[in-house]
């Protein structure tokens, strides 16, 4: 369905005048730095890391609100990042985003019946009465009453129920590929679980495609095939979720995953050292090395490879632990 | 007993009507306990942090009930008086770190001002106090001359826990300390709330986070609308919970290391402005009954609280 090769998305860092004319070099925040993985049919992939790991920035890509500074994005089959722009605003009805903000995501002075119809027109599906039935049957599905949410304003709904309208305004449109990031990380915890049931139905009723982003691998657990764990723009372990979670390869990974709050109260500790590196210094060799406790002297200067079959991970010594 | 609270109501006066915050609640802490108050916003888990320690603004007011801590009467005392036990008694470390620092300011000018203003020291050793302090929270002593913007989030929150720890408060209230970080930078923050807490402080988390209240503290207290509707032992309560609203919340948040779906709480909490009649928590109840409709009682049950009819005891 999906596949993404050796994608990168470098900022060039901002200088006042008197920096540019002192220094000659000019500073990369490197994003995403060559990142490459594929999304089956119906798959959902779950893409986690801290803040600032690139996980964002990938989903942003992919669904178009930035263009990538290398690689390349295939959908199914097809070359995305060479298209015209008629054919991309086609393609662009298949792949649908759900942000993590539904504050932000809704326009203040429309209707909330008005967002999914607007949705329908932008890419030429329906207008006028049909699109009126299609938004109305929708919000139904969607557990907003048609009759009751039709007519109300942004200002009148809650969190929750605003991230309902943005997950029907992506669906309506019937996308074989959504990209959620973080949908349930500013809702309250009462209503998570119901969000996430709702994105898993349309899941199975449109196959679809999905790249789950999250900071919290309890909910990726949850709904990904797949898990990549991504450190300062690198996917660093990428495999099935058991796999990944109950025998990580990759020491990010283990720390990552024992630092996640549970009811199970404590279990194994994976150390991790001092804080997260600058994206405009990327450390040489593997870039986890000046935090990783296990690291020895070819860490510091080779980086590793992300290998493996099925469950791959970017390490020269990998762990052998099981959770 | 370091801090009683008995029958709490804060309340806040606005254009919809009158709002109790925190509707009547009680709870007390003994030294070196560490007691996770959790819900959802709006819960009024915040506002009885800031009722403890006085920052009710107006609209609101603290419309009823008392505050025992270390042999005074909080709510009564003047604010002059109080002003000596904030940050001096009872320390606090907020959500954003922003709140606690001045970003004009270097860290150590900041943490030697607090100290100077509370206990009786010279500059030169507030400074060495200062550094020895960063160095507890796992910061170099020499970020003394940093200024916040030059810290990560994670960084600042540990100097506001620094500052808060450096006049050596016997409770520590941490309002959703880690909400806005990373789970690694979590984890030492939280590392760190134990550390306090083995030195005799008693510590209150407000988090919204179950898991982390289950794995860090050795009481949990759930609210809901206003009121406590269960508070026992940590790790009872999260195995065995009995009011329905704490079953279905654990029930309905995912757990890295557990293999179970999850199941969606229905509907969504109350206005405060119109709470539902009887118990808040019936309309979104699996078990409500007819008895509902009344205030249920809050019951001792084999050491735990519950405010459900289910656990009324004949």
């Amino acid at each position: 369905m999906l596949k993404v090769e050796g994608l990168k998305k470098y900022y060039p860092v901002q200088k006042s005048s008197i920096e540019v004319l002192l220094t000659k070099r000019r500073d990369f925040v490197r994003a995403v730095d060559g990142v490459t993985f594929d999304v089956q049919k119906g798959e959902v992939l779950s893409l986690v890391g801290e803040s600032g790991c690139g996980k964002t920035t990938t989903g942003r890509i992919l669904v178009g609100l930035e263009t990538p500074t290398d690689g390349k994005i295939y959908f199914k089959d097809k070359e995305v990042t060479s298209m015209e722009k008629d054919e991309l605003r086609r393609l662009r009805k298949y792949i649908q985003m759900v942000f993590q903000d539904p504050y932000a995501s809704l326009n203040p002075r429309m209707k909330i019946g008005e967002h999914l119809e607007d949705s329908l027109a932008v890419h030429g599906i329906a207008e006028g009465e049909e699109a009126k039935e299609m938004a109305m049957a929708m919000l139904d599905r969607v557990g907003l009453p048609g009759e009751q949410f039709y007519n109300r304003m942004p200002y009148q709904l809650s969190g929750g129920q605003r991230q309902r309208v943005a997950i029907a305004r992506a669906m309506i449109l019937k996308p074989e590929f959504v990209v959620a990031d973080e949908p349930v990380s500013m809702i309250d915890v009462s209503l998570r679980a119901a969000i996430l049931d709702l994105l898993m139905s349309f899941r199975e009723e449109y196959d679809l495609s999905m790249i789950f982003i999250t900071h919290d691998l309890s909910v990726a657990r949850l709904v990904g095939d797949r898990i990549a764990v991504m450190y300062l723009g690198k996917i660093v372990e990428i495999g099935e979720t058991r796999k990944v979670i109950h025998s990580p390869r990759h020491p990010y990974t283990a720390a990552l995953l024992s630092s996640v709050p549970s009811f199970m109260r404590r279990k194994k500790r994976v150390e991790i050292i001092g804080d997260i590196a600058n994206p405009i210094d990327i450390p040489s060799g593997c870039r986890y090395h000046p935090r990783c406790p296990f690291a020895r002297d070819v860490c510091r200067k080779d980086e590793p490879e992300l290998e493996g079959d099925r469950h791959l991970f970017a390490c020269h010594f990998p762990l052998e632990l099981t959770f | 007993m370091l801090l009683e609270v008995e029958n709490l109501t804060t309340l806040f006066r606005t254009k919809r009507g009158i709002i109790k915050a925190v509707d009547n609640v009680s709870l007390s802490l003994e030294k070196g306990d560490f007691i996770s108050v959790v819900g959802e916003s709006g819960c009024g888990k915040s506002t009885l942090a800031y009722s403890i320690i006085r920052l009710i603004d107006s609209p609101g007011e603290i419309a009823g009930g008392k505050i025992y801590f270390d042999g005074k009467e909080l709510t009564s005392l003047s604010e002059e008086k109080m002003r000596k036990v904030r940050g001096k008694e009872i320390g606090m470390v907020f959500q954003d770190p922003m709140t606690s620092l001045d970003p004009l300011e270097k860290i150590g000018d900041q943490i030697t001002e607090t100290l100077m203003e509370h206990i009786d020291v010279t500059k030169k050793e507030a400074w060495g106090i200062a550094r020895e302090m960063l160095e507890k929270v796992g910061l170099p002593p020499d970020r003394v001359d940093s200024y916040p913007h030059q810290l990560s989030g994670g960084q600042r929150q540990r100097v506001v826990i620094a500052m808060a720890v450096s006049l050596n408060p016997k409770l520590l209230i941490a309002d959703e300390p880690t909400t806005a970080l990373d789970v690694i930078v979590q984890e030492k923050i939280m590392d760190l709330l134990n550390e306090m807490r083995k030195e005799g402080r008693a510590i209150m988390l407000i988090t919204h986070d179950f898991a982390l209240a289950a794995e860090s503290s050795d009481r949990i207290a759930v609210m809901y609308a206003g009121w406590i509707v269960e508070m026992g032992d940590a790790d009872r309560l999260t195995k065995e919970p009995m009011h329905p609203y704490t079953r279905g919340l654990i029930e309905s948040v995912p757990d890295v290391w557990v293999d179970r779906e999850i199941k969606p709480l229905p509907g969504f909490p109350p206005d405060l402005a119109k709470p539902p009649e009887g118990c808040r928590f019936r309309p979104r109840c699996p078990l409500a009954t007819e008895k509902c409709t009344k205030e249920p009682p809050g019951v001792e049950v084999d050491g735990r609280y519950v405010k459900c009819w289910l656990f009324e005891v004949e």
